[in-house]
């Protein structure tokens, strides 16, 4: 192999590089806060006395976790233009991902509270709380403690996703890759030092997640 | 020093000789030189409070335990090591596999094969270890399961078992194998009280047939009724042994006295 | 006046294209879910079982394959396998980068399942005699396999789904025809609707079976 090694090309890009990791950040950060709302409701709707309510969440989840995130991507940015939905490439972006989220997060949840003891909801009547107090201030909380080692495990799953925003060119690290790769020919170089980027940051968000989920935990 | 059983004078033909097993885990000494011997027909039950080593001397017969110093031989045979110009090396796993199929063990949590059924597990060992032909084998099994009570559940998964039953079944695997020693490991503390009796039932039908027997349990009254000899072990030394009768009648030791008096019968 | 051809038309039309692209992403999906999964329970064994060294390297690639966008895998084994002189097409580095991806799973689901069985299972095993190779192949591994089987069964799903990602390096797979029929027809949404639901119909069925096999091998 007479490949040399050369990493100036990439180090001269390397802040572009970091912008674009940076960018991934907020992208996944973004999704994952609205997926867990479209998580939480898409829940309970499951878990609902209403036939409708719960078939219609079903079908949301089912559907989506069995289509490819790459189609959603494309059909969401380019297909619903067509319906006179007009969206920039980064909203559209968001909206895919956070959908994609949400349905992941559906059955996180609905694990979370099917697991809740049935115990701590005639406690909260018992003090004559409301249905929905009882959701607010003990069922949701208590759930969302107990299922943050899953939403970690969804976080760094949604930031590494969000390097197919490359695919409608989000300017994110892959978008940067693929461009510092076709202009330097550093190749190589160029995905040695995304693929880096990638791992730390993965590694230092999960290292980070798990100190939050320390704090957060409920003490045994 | 400890009381030296009738059984041990003859030691040429002991089945099993213990000596001066050491045995530790880090720091921690759980064996403090241990010497026992076993003559084939021989009940001998190990009793003490828990962390007296007991379960650990009968883990390393069979080697699911290793240990660091003494050696234990069982029809002569140097289990778990051997001497290579004068050190101390661990026998292949192949060995080591030999040597356990000349032991039974029965645990405390049964450990049956729960993808298995009652036959299947006893047939297991003899076809992949024993290499039996497949027909002989379930002879073999079916005959010690009837032994045990359970023909009747040949074809039951281990999850469709009480645990009574479950722990017949593995008392099967094991002797359908053959041993010329058999483990019992506080068989019976995992049951409902009310499933001991068909478990020690069996183990007793045994003893009368002349089977070996190595057992460490808690139900004094029958390891008083099955055994030639009884071990008082206390932090990991063998304190006292003897008959049943001296022992538990007699106790020499005041160990031993302050034990029996804080057990139940 | 004139008529624009309607879709069912256009899809018929293009029967041929969609379905040697459907082929051609299940083939690719079954080939890195096999080695993947090969590489995986090798990967898994020796994670659970060897000594440090032995299960050094496996953890390095495991963290760091686990810790790259399946994206920039594939696209780093497509970019990066002629620059060190290897040359294989598209669908090869393709393929490659998602066995890779399903490997590295696959070994964390492999060593999760042997890990959680109970000790008494290799205690009992040594204790009738077997040798660890015996009692792995008739006690561990059949009762790690039924307890792995929903995982595996959904990593299979992600294959399928990353499979789309084959399309960036030009594998005519199934996402690839059919924005080539679209950059034909200018059906954007129909179509990619349309090659969502196929993947959701691959995927599914895929679910489906699974189930079934779970139902087949549970034990009682």
């Amino acid at each position: 192999m007479n490949y040399q090694l050369n990493f100036a090309a990439v180090w001269r890009d390397f802040d572009t590089l970091l912008a674009g990791l940076g960018l991934g950040l907020e992208l996944a950060l973004v999704s994952i806060a609205i997926g867990c709302v479209i998580g939480l409701l898409m829940a309970f709707a499951l878990l609902s006395k209403h036939r409708a309510l719960r078939v219609s969440a079903s079908v949301y989840v089912t559907v989506i976790r069995n289509t490819p995130i790459l189609v959603l991507i494309l059909l969401i940015y380019f297909a619903l233009p067509g319906l006179g939905i007009r969206l920039d490439k980064i909203p559209s972006f968001i909206i895919t991902l956070s959908l994609y989220a949400g349905a992941y997060l559906t059955e996180v949840f609905r694990g979370g509270l099917l697991s809740i003891p049935k115990g701590l909801r005639e406690a909260g009547l018992a003090i004559g709380l409301g249905e929905w107090q009882i959701k607010a201030y003990i069922t949701v909380p208590v759930m969302l403690r107990n299922v943050l080692p899953a939403l970690s495990n969804n976080f760094i799953s949604l930031f590494k996703d969000t390097s197919l925003a490359a695919a409608i060119a989000v300017p994110e690290l892959t978008y940067y890759a693929r461009k510092i790769n076709v202009e330097s020919y550093r190749v190589i170089e160029t995905w040695l030092v995304t693929t880096a980027l990638y791992v730390a940051a993965c590694y230092l968000i999960a290292l980070l997640l798990r100190y939050l989920e320390q704090r957060l935990a409920i003490r045994r | 020093m400890t009381h030296v059983a009738a059984s041990t004078q003859n030691t040429s033909q002991a089945l099993l000789e213990i000596r001066g097993l050491h045995k530790q885990y880090g720091q921690l000494e759980v064996l403090k030189g241990v010497d026992l011997t076993m003559q084939r027909g021989n009940v001998v039950t190990l009793i003490g409070s828990s962390g007296s080593g007991k379960t650990t001397l009968l883990r390393c017969v069979n080697m699911l335990e290793e240990f660091q110093g003494g050696r234990i031989l069982l029809e002569g045979e140097s289990i778990g090591y051997h001497e290579v110009n004068g050190k101390r090396v661990r026998h292949s796993e192949n060995v080591i596999a030999r040597h356990r199929a000349m032991t039974g063990m029965a645990f405390q949590q049964f450990n049956l094969f729960p993808h298995l059924t009652a036959l299947q597990n006893v047939t297991l060992g003899l076809l992949k270890v024993k290499k039996l032909h497949k027909d002989e084998a379930v002879v073999l099994a079916e005959k010690w399961l009837e032994r045990v009570g359970l023909l009747a559940r040949r074809d039951h998964f281990p999850g469709q078992l009480s645990g009574g039953q479950q722990q017949r079944v593995a008392i099967a695997r094991a002797i359908a194998m053959k041993p010329s020693l058999m483990l019992f490991d506080e068989v019976t503390s995992a049951l409902d009280p009310e499933l001991v009796g068909e478990v020690l039932s069996v183990i007793k039908g045994l003893a009368e047939d002349g089977m070996t027997m190595l057992l460490v349990t808690h139900e004094m009254r029958f390891a008083f009724e099955v055994s030639d000899t009884i071990v008082f072990m206390n932090q990991g030394r063998i304190e006292e042994q003897g008959p049943p009768k001296d022992l538990f009648e007699r106790p020499q030791s005041p160990r031993l006295a302050e034990f029996l008096k804080s057990t139940r019968f | 006046m004139y008529e624009s051809p309607s879709w069912l038309h256009e899809l018929w039309s293009a029967r041929e294209a969609l379905w040697s692209g459907f082929l051609t992403s299940v083939q690719c999906s079954i080939l890195a879910i096999l080695l993947g999964t090969l590489i995986g329970v090798v990967a898994g064994l020796v994670l659970t079982y060897g000594r440090f060294w032995a299960r050094a390297p496996f953890r390095f690639y495991v963290d760091l394959i686990r810790g790259t966008p399946v994206f920039v895998l594939v696209l780093a084994c497509f970019y990066m396998a002629p620059a060190l002189g290897w040359q294989i097409n598209a669908f090869q580095a393709g393929v490659l980068g998602l066995t890779l991806f399903c490997g590295s799973h696959v070994a964390e689901i492999v060593r999760g399942a042997l890990q959680a069985l109970p000790r008494g299972q290799m205690e009992a095993s040594k204790a009738i005699g077997l040798t660890f190779y015996q009692a792995l192949g008739y006690v561990l591994l059949p009762q790690a396999m039924r307890q792995m089987l929903p995982t595996w069964v959904n990593s299979s799903t992600e294959i399928v789904k990353a499979s789309t990602l084959l399309s960036v390096i030009g594998v005519a797979e199934l996402l690839l025809s059919t924005q080539q029929i679209i950059a034909r027809t200018f059906m954007t949404l129909e179509f990619y609707l349309f090659a969502g639901f196929l993947f959701f119909i691959i995927n599914y069925a895929i679910e489906l079976l699974g189930r079934h096999i779970e139902k087949r091998v549970a034990l009682p």
